[in-house]
């Protein structure tokens, strides 16, 4: 396949973002209503309500700015409103989301209650809404398509086909030179031998297996009689699925079969070593995973599915495919990329990942995924332990 | 060929994935095994859903099951040939 280009909004820093949302961004649970007034009033802009920010502490704490900033940061996003209970923590994000060059102001609702920060705060959304409504897509090389993995509701049609086509997508964009990511660190138990051989040098393979058995070893530590009750799902068992090492294996099906992994990414870390595939330490819980991501600073999510996950994200466009022949019927409204020719020998691996590509770059260039025709804005933080 | 009823990742695997829908027991099933492109054949001898695993050949409780060529789980119970290879009789040897 001819290297492509694609249509995106060139930011501030460099980066390139394939839409161009303006946000309206609670730096906790309690500024969830302020946030959606003022998305309310001001049409085009968007509230992204969660439930956390208060008494963090600790590495939670910095997971929780580290979230919110690369959410705001993210070039899928062009200008950020920022509400919060007091000014302080408020201003430590619109500092953070500032250092990418984008327009960012702060609103605190201590000292002026809810209506007076909402009237303010709508002013300024009503500015950023019609500033960004004038900004323009240029065409850019496909390096500049920073591109994140995570699957759903697996099956073992996952495995077979809907996770190697979005693989034989990952072993084609990075030889293009794009930045791409890929995550959930339970779900690689049973095959975490074999994903430490994909890593670019052994040392990176070394700290891949750390970050899994960390995680192997909290999930241990709290377990009650059998995990199992939840990796596989009941989706995952429904579809074929039996034991957490027959997931993995189909998991690591989307790294494909020639790029390695250069860093590994804390939850929501962005990239800083350049082009290429990196791991990142996330949960495999579809929401929480991509929304890690997004704050990382991809921009466009391919998410294979077996049984039907209808998972979407506000920030990133989550490209769905699937080669359940049962799911393509049952749930067409949510797929987008239907592989289940593969199943049946009418597409080889190749033919699926340039459909693939065909539908991302579709996608990059403004096409409405099924999940943001629905309206799947699923926005979910990690939160790694409990508060003081 | 025309589309398989079943396909296996490796031929050194010892389970088949279904990707046809209403198999039934004592179906004659045609499968493709991906890595060598070889067509074989086996007859089911439960109903087995789409997407679930049939035995390729007799695996005795404490076998490993292997697919992709690795190890995904021990079996609980003995499977024969043919066998409906999930839940019921094969477990994680991790969590």
């Amino acid at each position: 396949m001819k290297k492509p280009t694609f249509w995106g909004y060139r930011r501030e820093n460099g980066r390139v973002g394939v839409r161009n949302h303006v946000v309206i961004l609670p730096l906790d649970d309690l500024s969830n209503a302020a946030c959606e007034a003022v998305a309310n009033n001001i049409k085009g802009t968007m509230a992204l309500p969660h439930h956390y920010g208060r008494l963090q502490f600790g590495e939670d704490l910095e997971l929780h700015f580290r979230t919110m900033i690369g959410t705001g940061a993210n070039p899928n996003v062009a200008a950020v409103v920022v509400i919060g209970i007091e000014p302080l923590w408020t201003q430590r994000i619109v500092d953070g989301v500032r250092a990418t060059g984008k327009p960012c102001e702060g609103f605190a609702i201590e000292k002026n209650g809810d209506i007076a920060t909402i009237a303010a705060a709508s002013r300024k959304a009503k500015e950023y809404v019609q500033w960004a409504s004038e900004l323009t897509r240029a065409e850019c090389p496909v390096k500049d398509l920073w591109v994140s993995v995570k699957c759903g509701e697996s099956d073992t049609t996952s495995g077979l086909a809907s996770n190697p086509t979005v693989g034989n997508l990952i072993d084609k964009m990075d030889a293009w030179g794009a930045t791409t990511c890929f995550g959930e660190t339970s779900e690689i138990t049973g095959a975490e031998q074999v994903c430490a051989t994909r890593g670019k040098t052994p040392a990176i393979g070394k700290k891949f297996l750390k970050t899994w058995n960390d995680y192997n070893e909290f999930i241990l530590s709290v377990k009650t009689d059998d995990l199992s009750d939840s990796q596989p799902t009941k989706g995952n068992i429904e579809g074929g699925l039996t034991t957490i090492e027959e997931k993995a294996f189909g998991n690591l099906q989307k790294i494909g079969k020639k790029a390695k992994y250069i860093e590994i990414l804390q939850p929501g870390e962005t990239p800083t070593k350049g082009p290429g595939l990196y791991f990142m330490d996330t949960s495999s819980a579809a929401a929480e995973c991509v929304t890690l991501q997004a704050a990382a600073g991809y921009v466009v999510h391919l998410f294979p599915t077996g049984q039907g996950n209808i998972i979407g994200n506000p920030i990133e466009p989550v490209i769905k495919l699937s080669a359940n022949p049962r799911t393509v019927r049952t749930m067409s409204e949510h797929i987008d990329v239907d592989v289940s020719g593969i199943l049946r020998r009418e597409m080889n691996l190749d033919q699926a990942g340039d459909k693939l590509i065909d539908m991302t770059i579709r996608t990059a260039n403004g096409r409405l995924t099924a999940a943001e025709a629905l309206g799947h804005r699923e926005f979910v933080m990690t939160k790694l332990y409990r508060s003081a | 060929m025309a589309a398989p009823d079943f396909l296996v990742h490796d031929s050194a695997d010892t389970v088949g994935v279904v990707v046809v829908e209403g198999v039934t027991a004592g179906q004659q099933l045609t499968g493709w095994v991906m890595d060598t492109d070889k067509t074989i054949k086996i007859k089911a001898l439960n109903p087995i859903p789409l997407g679930h695993k049939v035995a390729l050949a007799v695996i005795k409780k404490g076998d490993t099951v292997i697919k992709y060529d690795n190890d995904i789980g021990k079996a609980v119970a003995d499977i024969d040939k043919g066998g409906h290879v999930h839940v019921h009789n094969t477990k994680t040897k991790r969590w």
